[in-house]
């Protein structure tokens, strides 16, 4: 029966089949890859000196993690971080605030087309455009300060939350919804009873995380003059002050990391 | 007992009147925080420049049409970078994520009392910081140039990276690791068989994922000397060289389309 | 061939898994194991290559001269001692994204090294043994198929060629039928007990169905609360047996009539 295969097969040599299975194909990405890699890592004008030097400088900067220097910049840092803070909450109530409205017009099952269309637009053109860019273009037409910064970043948490509600609505149980409909509810009845106990701890859950990203963009707005802890960070690198930079930096990832927990706790909470 | 008892009229409520009291207060010092906060970022504001601001918007985009296509040519050179930065970059950081992501994995970390907090440490700091201030401190030390960008990358994407693969990590099925040790297979050799065929899925995702991020996020880092079409960008905001910017905002755009579409054929192809 | 004394396990929660049994099964024995859902079972057949760690008790592997004791072998010599235990799981258990023959061949890791085991090159040896097993299982053409496109019985097929690859003197058997059809699972106990008569293994079966212990396996041990109620053979398990393991119930239809076993 089978004894013919087996004896065709045994001693001879036994290969995992490949992953892609024409050879032609495989030969041709591998070679492909290496060529990109090396005309890549060829391209690269690297000026070795100057890295040499640097990695005195980089080594003051890793020794002065061990030594932040928290006061002689305290004044400017206090100003930075509080900034920060205020255009993270102030910018995600606003895209919370926004993005619901968007978020419901931008799930094809509860709206129609045309606002469905219009809404995915917004939420493409939010997602496509780089925070840092849209940033320069606010700094470009309100002038410096937060209100920029603010602006950008509300921008920024429609595409994101819109886009996330939108997805969990589509998803939604609609045995659910259709029991609510069937009770004769008007649009926004059949929205608050149907759909909203669904999607509602996900939307808490995400406004945190939100949260959390917008304060880490936050800091680097500042870069491009729209306010925050950022321009003090720049300053201080342009200066070589390494010691309130890593202060900085560590009172940045303290903070993520304290708003990482704390959402944890939240989320864990709401679910 | 969510039925109030008042003039003899039982009315039912979702809930009493002390957890009431709990939930409008806490709405009030929201609402009071977000506009304190509000307040703070006006008061930050010149409001002359806000009226103005869409006469200047307009002006802006009056000055930026017709893009300035002939400044193409000198884009191919930084383009070329910028995508070197992002590949290469996400390249360098899966290799140090890995090893990370298994130190910091609950059920494969040597010891879960010393190696764990540290590899959580890296990722956490490694996460919280923006690849714009990496850059930002990379060019100061290193000095300006694409090598400072691609490490600026590499350092940001090791944490994001790490954190997915190792949450992966713990959710593998034990089973299969339990039947390879069963076979009497060294400690390598479990890793070899019984982890890295199930984390596998989930490399690649995080791979292309990130790599998709990363085009994004080197676009910019230009604007503060670490190479790439951003350099470009910043030179021409300088001298307000509108129809210049407008080019290099459209190829950005394009540049972002294009690699989510390519991500988006690659995870379906390997997944 | 396998000796197990006063083998005690007692899990951090202070659940006693395990009470001091003592168990002996000789050269070729297939012996099955019931029991009710967490009387000890699982982790009996566990302590025995220590995937679970005993608290107490002695495990000895082999007989006379040759037999080692396994509880207090340094990590690298239990390899070696795993090598000799080929083990059987519930849902299988096959590295789901490998192919049929990664997985049989993944019961030589103890015998080759890291590296040779990396690259996928084996000994022509193995790779004939497993060529030869597959055939016996019957999945000779399905050998360069991924392990997640078998169905449950020839996955279990899989499970059983990478268990006997190991060249091992005892199989550990646990919970083989319990994610399988009334048919299926018949024929891979069949398959099993054959096995074992073939290559003279002692194995030990964790088995939930009393009917399916009773039908293949010569040796009958009841477990309940990590103690050994009986211990005997199939035909000796009664009403009153199965009572005393798992509790009262109507047990009548469950166990073959004593007149049915004879004829």
């Amino acid at each position: 029966m089978t004894s013919a295969l087996l004896n065709e097969r045994l001693g001879r040599r036994w290969r995992k089949p490949h992953f892609i299975k024409n050879p032609a194909l495989r030969w041709g990405l591998i070679l492909g890859a290496i060529v990109y890699v090396a005309l890549a890592l060829g391209s690269l004008e690297v000026n070795w000196q100057r890295v040499s030097e640097g990695l005195v400088r980089g080594w003051r900067f890793v020794a002065a993690f061990a030594s932040p220097d928290f006061t002689k910049r305290g004044g400017d840092i206090y100003e930075g971080l509080l900034e920060s803070a205020i255009v993270t909450v102030a910018s995600t109530v606003v895209g919370i605030l926004i993005s619901v409205p968007i978020g419901l017009g931008a799930a094809r099952n509860i709206a129609p087309l045309p606002v469905y269309l219009v809404c995915r637009g917004i939420v493409a053109l939010s997602r496509a455009l780089n925070e840092i860019i849209v940033a320069i273009l606010m700094v470009a037409i309100f002038g410096f300060g937060p209100l920029a910064g603010f602006i950008t970043l509300s921008f920024a948490t429609i595409g994101f939350l819109s886009k996330l509600l939108a997805e969990d609505i589509e998803d939604m149980d609609r045995v659910q919804a259709e029991a609510i409909r069937a009770t004769g509810s008007s649009w926004l009845q059949w929205i608050n009873y149907g759909v909203q106990p669904q999607v509602m701890p996900r939307l808490i859950g995400l406004s945190m995380y939100r949260l959390d990203i917008n304060f880490r963009e936050s800091a680097v707005l500042g870069l491009v003059g729209a306010g925050g802890i950022g321009a003090t960070l720049n300053t201080a690198f342009d200066r070589y002050e390494f010691d309130t930079a890593a202060a900085i930096l560590l009172i940045i990832i303290a903070t993520v990391m304290l708003l990482e927990y704390l959402s944890g706790i939240i989320r864990a909470k709401v679910q | 007992m969510p039925i109030l008892d008042s003039a003899g009229q039982k009315t039912w409520q979702l809930r009493n009147r002390n957890e009431q009291l709990v939930r409008w207060a806490g709405w009030l010092v929201g609402v009071a925080i977000f506009m304190w906060c509000w307040q703070r970022i006006s008061e930050a504001t010149t409001w002359a420049f806000v009226w103005d601001a869409p006469r200047i918007a307009a002006d802006m985009a009056s000055r930026s049409w017709p893009p300035r296509w002939s400044y193409m040519e000198t884009l191919w050179a930084p383009l070329w970078d910028t995508l070197n930065i992002a590949t290469i970059g996400t390249m360098l950081a899966l290799v140090m994520a890995v090893p990370v992501a298994f130190l910091a994995a609950r059920n494969t970390t040597p010891s879960a009392v010393f190696v764990r907090p540290i590899a959580l440490l890296i990722i956490v700091s490694t996460r919280s910081i923006n690849s714009l201030i990496w850059a930002l401190l990379l060019v100061s030390i290193i000095g300006p140039g694409v090598l400072a960008g691609l490490i600026a990358i590499a350092l940001r994407s090791i944490g994001f990276c790490a954190k997915l693969l190792y949450e992966a990590i713990e959710e593998i099925d034990t089973t299969q690791v339990e039947a390879i040790t069963a076979t009497g297979a060294s400690r390598w050799q479990v890793m070899a068989y019984g982890i890295m065929p199930q984390i596998m899925p989930a490399f690649a995702g995080v791979a292309v994922f990130r790599w998709d991020i990363n085009l994004r996020e080197s676009t910019v880092l230009g604007l503060v000397g670490a190479g790439g079409i951003g350099l470009q960008l910043q030179s021409s905001l300088n001298v307000l060289a509108w129809p210049q910017v407008a080019l290099i905002l459209i190829v950005i755009l394009v540049a972002v389309v294009v690699s989510e579409w390519v991500s988006a054929k690659v995870r379906g192809a390997i997944i | 061939m396998l000796r197990l004394q006063k083998l005690t396990k007692t899990y951090r929660t202070g659940d006693k898994a395990l009470n001091a049994v003592d168990l002996e099964i000789p050269k070729g024995q297939v012996l099955a194991l019931i029991g009710p859902s967490g009387a000890g079972k699982s982790t009996l057949i566990r302590c025995v290559n220590r995937l679970v760690e005993p608290t107490s008790g002695k495990v000895h592997l082999g007989d006379g001269e040759e037999a080692v004791e396994i509880t207090s072998m340094s990590s690298s010599r239990l390899r070696r001692a795993r090598r000799e235990m080929g083990m059987i799981f519930q849902e299988y258990a096959l590295v789901e994204r490998l192919t049929v023959m990664e997985n049989v061949l993944s019961g030589r890791l103890g015998y080759v090294g890291f590296w040779r085991s990396f690259l996928r090159k084996y000994p022509q040896s193995d790779v004939d043994e497993a060529f030869r097993l597959l055939d016996r299982v019957g999945l000779l053409e399905m050998a360069d198929k991924r392990a997640d496109e078998l169905s449950g019985g020839q996955r279990q097929r899989v499970g059983i060629a990478r268990a006997l690859i190991q060249n091992p003197k005892v199989l550990l058997v646990d919970e083989p039928t319990a994610s399988l059809d009334p048919k299926t699972s018949r024929q891979i106990m069949r398959l099993i007990c054959e096995l074992c008569a073939e290559r003279e293994l002692a194995a030990i079966i964790n088995i939930h169905d009393v009917a399916l212990a009773q039908m293949f396996c010569q040796r009958i041990i009841g477990l309940q609360k990590g103690e050994i109620r009986f211990d005997g053979s199939p035909d000796d398990l009664g009403p009153d047996v199965l009572t005393t393991i798992y509790g009262e119930e109507d047990w009548k239809a469950t166990i073959r009539p004593a007149e049915e076993a004879a004829a």
